[in-house]
């Protein structure tokens, strides 16, 4: 998630157009939700700093100075207990051997995290996520190729977009039952397979080799949509003119595609790999309904989730999740890094 | 020549991504009407003989506590979604209209916030809310579903930064404080944020499994109860298919609703 308000303070476009133009740019980008222009708070907070401190008596400057306070208050401590102070406790935890009831009795030092990167079956989860970002892969292109198709004119293109969308919106354990009654043996699948002459189909989640392509294939399917919507979105930010230019240069649907689409969304495509990375490494929902990690289905998250909640191991499994911070962390800071937050610029 | 082959090839793709996503929640579907007898007998394929046969939805409805899962989803949804517009409305207007010490370190520390993927971080959550008494009650996940709410903030704040600063000083002028400010400008002012917080939260918070399976277990919300499906009705799968239908098919009315407003809010939300 990029945040495209914190750019520097813009120097000061003055008179009453100032606030004009802002809602303008505000109204336009709220509409076409394309790749985020920025605007930094600019002169804004200053003068109505200026204009507080200008009322009356000192009491009421006393409460004048106080107000903003106030209105973050809630925001601000909210964050604090719910994000700082969980992410501090997993700090100290990671270095006791907790289990979660009564005090912490020892520090352990580093030994939570040596065991993290040396028992196999901690280690082994990170191979599961391989199966998700290479379903991210083909959730990006499959995504891509129909944000493409129903940019242009197409018959029932409404009905197709809500169709491709729709399962991003379900319930994920309404997912996981209808896939687990489509994978049944003799279920769906097999039926349909059967038709195509398939006649000895696998145990889609009870075989441990295919079990991990059958929960991929299932997030493929839940989420593909939201990467059409983004990207659907991103494309339809670009200006149509451009698309009537290269037409009269004579260039064909793959030329535009190469040429204007693709360079066009370049930085929303950035944003979704990485998003495709930290996300491969903290899948939960899918795996833990429709198998609850068995048959070598367990993600790193249910892996953490099992060892400080069944296995009473809160120390370990909080050199776990700070681990997986550590590299999300470092993921999107490669993020930052790579697509900068600004605007693209096709000219 | 060429323009005919393209158009096939589109439109076989099209049908085939449909069917692809329409066909496993078809079966389920035909799933739910059939009779247990029926089920075991017809191919999952085969539409139900009885198209009026609710039989099943009644028994995942009163036997599934699926009532109760949608009155606890509702009380949770609505007070959640009450409380995170007005703080993060009024964090919004503080941040952008106000010159305060801190207000940068504020930013900051909300910008890093949307860096912490909470699934991570529940181990130690779940210490602080047990802490605090509330675990197992209703209250917990209110508290969360507020705090982790860094999304909304930023949303709000993209908006807030489209209001005119002279609207505030016009009604300052006036003689209003910065509360009423607040509340007579700038909340009817910030409606379509609002719009698109609603959306994107009310999908959240109604689709949420795991807050309300480790916080809530003695409670059911509409993923806890379809997923306590699991036990009782292991072996019918025209019941489990029956309730999984009641879940989605609000889902569906809000969709077929709202659609526009979900693309612009989705859109605008999970990119910043």
């Amino acid at each position: 998630m990029s945040v495209s308000t914190t750019g520097p303070d813009p120097v000061g476009i003055s008179g009453p157009l100032h606030g004009v133009a802002v809602l303008d740019e505000g109204g336009r980008r709220g509409a076409d939700g394309g790749p985020g222009g920025r605007r930094g708070p600019g002169r804004s907070p200053r003068r109505a700093g200026r204009q507080g401190r200008r009322d009356g008596p000192a009491g009421r400057r006393v409460l004048s100075r106080l107000t903003p306070y106030l209105f973050v208050a809630a925001a601000v401590g909210l964050l604090l207990l719910l994000t700082y102070l969980p992410a501090a406790n997993m700090l100290w935890y990671s270095i006791t051997d907790w289990n979660g009831l009564g005090p912490v009795e020892n520090v352990v030092g580093l030994d939570n995290y040596v065991e993290v990167f040396t028992n196999p079956r901690i280690l082994s989860v990170f191979g599961v996520s391989l199966y998700y970002f290479v379903g991210a892969f083909i959730q990006m292109a499959l995504a891509l190729y129909f944000a493409t198709l129903l940019s242009f004119s197409t018959r029932f293109s409404n009905f197709f977009r809500g169709v491709i969308f729709f399962p991003y919106l379900i319930n994920g354990v309404a997912i996981g039952f209808v896939f687990l009654y489509l994978f049944q043996p003799g279920g769906t699948l097999d039926t349909v397979l059967g038709w195509f002459g398939m006649t000895d189909p696998p145990q889609w989640l009870g075989d441990a080799d295919i079990a991990n392509y059958s929960l991929a294939g299932t997030s493929v399917w839940r989420y593909t949509g939201l990467n059409f919507v983004l990207f659907l979105g991103a494309i339809q930010s670009i200006p149509n003119d451009l698309y009537e230019a290269a037409e009269l240069d004579g260039a064909n649907r793959w030329q535009q595609f190469t040429n204007i689409i693709f360079p066009g969304i370049r930085r929303i495509i950035g944003l979704s790999f990485i998003l495709a990375v930290s996300g491969s490494l903290s899948v939960f929902e899918i795996p833990f309904i429709m198998t609850g990690g068995a048959n070598g289905t367990a993600t790193f998250v249910i892996q953490t989730l099992q060892t400080a909640f069944s296995y009473r191991q809160v120390g370990l499994a909080s050199a776990m999740a700070v681990v997986l911070l550590g590299i999300v962390l470092v993921v999107t800071w490669i993020q930052r890094k790579l697509f900068p937050d600004e605007k693209v610029d096709l000219t | 020549m060429t323009r005919v082959a393209p158009g096939v090839l589109k439109y076989a793709s099209l049908i085939i991504a449909a069917v692809v996503v329409l066909l496993p929640l078809s079966v389920v579907l035909f799933a739910s009407f059939k009779t247990s007898g029926e089920y075991s007998t017809t191919g999952p394929l085969a539409p139900p003989s009885n198209w009026f046969n609710l039989e099943n939805f009644s028994i995942a409805f009163r036997q599934g506590g699926m009532v109760e899962g949608f009155v606890n989803t509702t009380i949770v949804l609505v007070v959640s979604l009450v409380g995170t517009i007005l703080i993060g409305t009024m964090a919004a207007y503080a941040i952008d209209r106000f010159a305060f010490r801190g207000r940068r370190l504020i930013m900051g520390l909300f910008l890093v916030a949307t860096l912490i993927p909470s699934v991570t971080s529940q181990v130690a959550t779940f210490q602080i809310i047990s802490g605090l008494g509330l675990f197992n009650t209703k209250a917990a996940l209110v508290l969360l579903f507020l705090g982790t709410d860094i999304i909304a903030i930023y949303i709000f704040m993209q908006f807030m930064a489209g209001i005119p600063v002279s609207l505030d000083e016009a009604a300052m002028i006036d003689g209003a404080n910065r509360w009423t400010i607040y509340w007579r400008v700038i909340l009817p002012l910030l409606k379509p944020a609002i719009a698109t917080v609603v959306i994107i939260k009310g999908i959240a918070i109604y689709n949420e499994f795991y807050l309300p399976f480790l916080y809530l277990p003695s409670e059911g919300m509409i993923s806890t109860s379809l997923f306590n499906f699991k036990g009782p009705f292991g072996a019918q799968w025209e019941v489990i298919a029956a309730g999984t239908i009641l879940v989605i098919l609000p889902t569906l009315v809000a969709f077929l609703f709202l659609q526009r407003w979900i693309y612009k809010g989705l859109t605008a939300g999970a990119v910043k």
